[in-house]
């Protein structure tokens, strides 16, 4: 079975009495170590994709199976203890929490672990010298520039060591320059650490840095033509 | 950090918000257990207990404060069904300064404590009390304070009563102390006979008078035979049980005292409601952020737990601060003479049951802030909550 494998999912959302169809009878099929850049028009369903793959939201029909895991099967705690060990998270505006300094925000995730206090900020501290802020360590979010509050929540995707990276237009808000170390730390996380990342992106700079290439459109997928598409 | 140490620092990031709801509740409660333990004194008989049930209290008819006869001690002692008579005068007494006031009643000694059996007091002072011309006794509890000793002469100014120099300060002689049964009873006793005689407005005059009676069922009828005997005289009396005429000098105040309770407890719950609003806020704020707690794996339970957890140590916390010192206040109260002639002193268990219920109450308002909070988070979908 493939790493990450989406079967003739159906995502429909109701509105009222009016049901929107994001999803139609999509399939995917991703293997561990991809990078793949999911592009395409604002409101093609590029996040509701992305929130099946993070178990963060369940498909109204078909199938989702990550890391050998179906999803569909899964209670809501199951799913909230999966995806603490599984899947770390990237969003678009951060997301940090305000009132904790950025150790404290990237030491969160470990909350849910067995870690004791010492050995949750050893691994926190680390993640953040990986995104090299081992400098802003006590500083908060707000204190923080956007690239710079973006790497604190890469290390705070990072911090318990899952295995996928899900990442919703993480250089969306970002200056190029800030964008570009952001794209560039991704794509170490991606060869140097193995992990396995789906970017929604609508630059096609960004992109670039991907293995893979996945345009959605009108809730189906299409591959780019451009893309390198690895084995 | 510890999820302990999160729920703490959550209720710290807006500090402003924060003090100010906890502050808020925190005087919210103080009010509630003041006056709740003092609304509860004007609602059950809790001042004189089953002691006073056999003793009646007569003082005159039209005010609290004007004298009646004295000659009245030994004509309502014939009546059938009645023990013992003694009598108090409000003597308006203070101890070197006016601030320092004394409940100070001259008294008859030699029936006072057979009237009053809960003020113990040993043999030799009571005889000394009633032999000695000057003599006064005084509550252990205000010997002790004052460092007097027996056998001192002690100065006791009056703010109603001079001696026939004009003098407003009098000289008494410490014979004695007694125990009262109660912590509150604090009054200091003089001899009255020397009262009588030397004061500036002559002899004769009592302020009230305690009547012992054989049988707590003849109360209301020998009530009655005392009012009549008087009615059409100078000086007219009203009798009632002493529990009855305790909450009828409170009425005199609780009239005033009462409307503001009924002002204080509207504006408590008014606090409570901005409270509960301020913290229903608070939420609202915060729901996006709980998304993404979910996303990290946070469990739902264990989210709706901590807001639950959040809103009861808000409301309970301050409540325990306001409790604490609201019973600080009410027995600081109690300790002094003065103002416990003029506010009533709730007894302790009365102020431990209101501090039991005020903080059952902050829980229930904890619960009651927390609930739609905790049950949204518990409930609500991750996708929902990013967009909110
Ligand atoms: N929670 C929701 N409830 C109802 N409709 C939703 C919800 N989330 C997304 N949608 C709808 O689904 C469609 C796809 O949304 P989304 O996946 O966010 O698109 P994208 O990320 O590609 O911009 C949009 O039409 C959007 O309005
Ligand atoms: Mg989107």
């Amino acid at each position: 079975m493939a790493f990450i494998e989406l079967t003739r999912v159906v995502k429909n959302y109701e509105k009222g009495s009016e049901v929107v169809h994001v999803l139609q009878d999509l399939n995917l099929t991703l293997h561990e170590g991809d990078f793949l850049a999911l592009m395409g028009p604002s409101g093609s369903g590029k996040s509701t994709l992305l929130n099946l793959i993070g178990g963060i939201d369940q498909p109204t029909a078909g199938n989702v199976s990550v890391d050998g895991a179906n999803l569909g099967n899964m209670s809501g705690s199951q799913l909230a203890k999966w995806r603490s060990a599984t899947i770390g998270f990237v969003f678009q505006f951060y997301n940090l929490l305000p009132f904790l300094t950025a150790e404290r925000n990237v030491e969160l995730p470990l909350l849910l672990t067995n870690l004791r206090g010492s050995q949750r900020k050893e691994n926190a501290l680390t993640a953040l010298r990986t995104v090299s802020l081992e400098d802003r360590a006590k500083h908060k979010p707000g204190e923080l520039s956007g690239g710079q509050q973006q790497r604190v929540a890469i290390a705070r995707a990072i911090v318990a060591d899952p295995k996928i990276l899900v990442c919703d237009e993480p250089t969306g808000d970002l200056d190029r320059q800030s964008a570009q170390e952001i794209l560039a730390l991704l794509e170490t996380l991606n060869d140097r650490f193995g992990k396995t990342i789906i970017m929604v992106t609508h630059d096609p700079l960004a992109a670039e840095h991907a293995k893979t290439v996945l345009h959605l459109d009108k809730g189906v997928l299409v591959e780019s033509e451009q893309a390198e598409v690895s084995a | 950090m510890t999820s302990v140490g999160f729920v703490w620092k959550n209720l710290y990031r807006k500090k402003t918000r924060t003090f100010l709801t906890f502050f808020c509740l925190f005087i919210a409660f103080l009010l509630y257990v003041a006056l709740g333990s003092i609304a509860v004194v004007f609602s059950i008989d809790t001042v004189s207990g089953e002691l006073g049930a056999n003793r009646l209290q007569t003082s005159a008819k039209y005010s609290m404060i004007d004298d009646i006869p004295k000659r009245y001690v030994d004509e309502i002692s014939q009546l059938d069904g009645v023990e013992l008579v003694t009598h108090m005068s409000w003597f308006g007494g203070y101890y070197q300064e006016p601030s320092n006031m004394l409940v100070t009643f001259p008294v008859n000694p030699s029936t006072f404590f057979r009237v009053y059996p809960e003020y113990e007091i040993s043999d030799e002072h009571l005889s000394a009390f009633i032999e000695t011309r000057r003599g006064m006794v005084a509550p252990l509890s205000i010997v002790e304070q004052y460092q007097w000793n027996v056998g001192d002469i002690v100065p006791i100014g009056s703010q109603i009563y001079p001696q026939k120099d004009g003098n407003y300060t009098w000289e008494f002689e410490l014979v004695g102390y007694y125990v009262p049964e109660q912590e509150g009873q604090t009054a200091v006793l003089l001899q009255y006979d020397y009262f009588d005689e030397a004061n500036a407005f002559g002899p004769g005059s009592v302020g009230w008078l305690a009547i012992q009676i054989t049988d707590p069922q003849l109360g209301p009828e020998i009530a009655q035979k005392i009012d009549s005997m008087y009615i059409n005289s100078s000086d007219p009396v009203r009798t009632a049980t002493e529990s009855e005429a305790n909450r009828q000098f409170l009425a005199q105040y609780g009239n005033i005292t009462l409307m503001m309770s009924g002002i204080l407890i509207a504006v408590f719950f008014t606090i409570l409601l901005v409270c509960a609003n301020t913290m229903a806020q608070a939420f609202r704020e915060r729901i996006a952020e709980l998304g993404v707690l979910k996303t990290i794996g946070f469990n739902d339970y264990k989210l709706g737990l901590w807001m639950l957890s959040e809103a009861i140590l808000l409301s309970v916390l301050p409540a325990i601060f306001g409790v604490i010192i609201g019973m600080g206040l009410l027995v600081g109260v109690g300790s002094s003479g003065a103002a416990a002639m003029f506010l009533p002193t709730p007894p302790m268990s009365v102020v431990f049951s209101t501090a039991i219920s005020s903080l059952a109450l902050a829980g229930a308002l904890g619960v009651l802030v927390g609930a739609i909070p905790a049950l949204t988070t518990t409930r609500m979908s991750i996708v929902d909550a990013m967009h909110a």
